[in-house]
């Protein structure tokens, strides 16, 4: 191949890849970290040892322990109602209910 | 007579020795019992942390022998860095190394793509480039374009199914890894490291970009590798993990 055909082979490639990267979804689909969804011990976090996120949370649906969902599916997300009867939801923000005693 | 640093140290990572003469607590009393409580904390936390180092592995071999291997390991290499976080870096050809584990090959590069999720994980953040800036250069000036990547970026490549293993022990009915080799691109596009598997020859033309090829250099490198590689497919996942940082197009 000449060192034309050669760019213009790469350019092609550079053309079908920024056509892939906007149309295709990147592989993560965009999540956002929601706050008072998790249950006790299960909360996100890929951090490893010596840290102190992941599964930490010690009550289920802990306000200000987070996990990754789907993003704009946070708030939306059906829970069990409180101990009072009123109603449990996620936030993109930490919550003060069910804080650990 | 004081105890040497050494010699406690020593004493710390081998619970057959006996504990360092000269020991004591705050009243002048000797404190024997205290260093055998504090021998124990170590190799106990020491395990936990390799458990959370290496979920993959110790899911593969069960708590008990994890918790076997990490009491070997934690000895063999105790902790250089008080980063915990990066705790187990010799990990994999510990397990290599291990006669025991012989027929078990890819325990190796499994405890190293979950190294480089670790390192990924940790990386310092970096803006991604416009994708389109690519697409505005001209044919001859993108062969001689170096790319920038993002610190998260990592590359493995290895003879086994890895990804497919990871994927597997991670994912709830994710499908069984098929026997073969699988080289593998980890970025991080948002929060948490994504590791993908990389198309034939792409590991060569990212590697070769890291060690400051241009994109025709690296080219040839990657076709010299494997002549069916594709190179839009490679980029295409490069972009879409915000692993590209910088264009420098002077040559």
């Amino acid at each position: 191949m000449s060192n034309t055909a050669k760019s213009l082979a790469v350019a092609g490639a550079v053309a079908a890849a920024l056509t892939a990267a906007s149309t295709i979804p990147a592989a993560a689909a965009t999540k956002e970290k929601c706050y008072g969804v998790s249950l006790a011990g299960q909360n996100d976090c890929a951090a490893g040892p010596g840290t102190t996120c992941a599964g930490t949370s010690t009550v289920d649906y802990q306000g200000n322990a987070w996990t990754l969902v789907d993003a704009g599916t946070c708030e939306g997300l059906e829970l069990p109602a409180q101990a009072d009867g009123s109603a449990r939801s996620g936030s993109l923000e930490p919550l003060e209910r069910d804080l650990p005693a | 007579m004081s105890v040497t640093q050494a010699d406690f140290t020593r004493a710390m990572m081998d619970a057959g020795q006996a504990v360092p003469d000269g020991l004591t607590d705050h009243l002048a009393q000797p404190a024997g019992r205290r260093f055998s409580v504090y021998r124990n904390n170590v190799a106990v936390s020491l395990t936990e942390a390799m458990h959370s180092a290496f979920p993959v592995i110790a899911k593969l071999l069960g708590k008990q022998n994890m918790d076997g291997l990490a009491g070997i390991y934690l000895r063999q290499h105790p902790p250089s860095s008080p980063l915990m976080m990066f705790y187990g870096a010799h990990f994999p050809e510990f397990l290599e190394g291990m006669e025991q584990l012989k027929h078990l090959g890819y325990l190796g590069d499994t405890a190293r793509l979950e190294l480089a999720l670790r390192r990924a994980y940790h990386a310092a953040d970096a803006a991604p480039i416009a994708p389109e800036a690519l697409g505005a250069l001209t044919p001859d000036a993108l062969m001689n374009t170096r790319l920038a990547l993002a610190p998260a970026v990592q590359v493995l490549r290895s003879p086994w199914p890895v990804h497919g293993l990871w994927r597997y022990n991670t994912e709830d009915g994710a499908p069984k890894p098929e026997p073969q080799a699988q080289d593998v691109l980890i970025t991080r596009p948002e929060f948490d490291p994504i590791p993908q598997v990389l198309p034939p020859g792409g590991a060569v033309w990212i590697r070769a970009l890291m060690g400051g090829a241009a994109i025709g250099e690296a080219l040839e490198q990657a076709a010299a590798e494997d002549e069916t590689f594709d190179l839009g497919a490679t980029l295409a996942l490069l972009l879409q993990g915000g692993a590209i940082t910088g264009l420098d197009s002077k040559g």
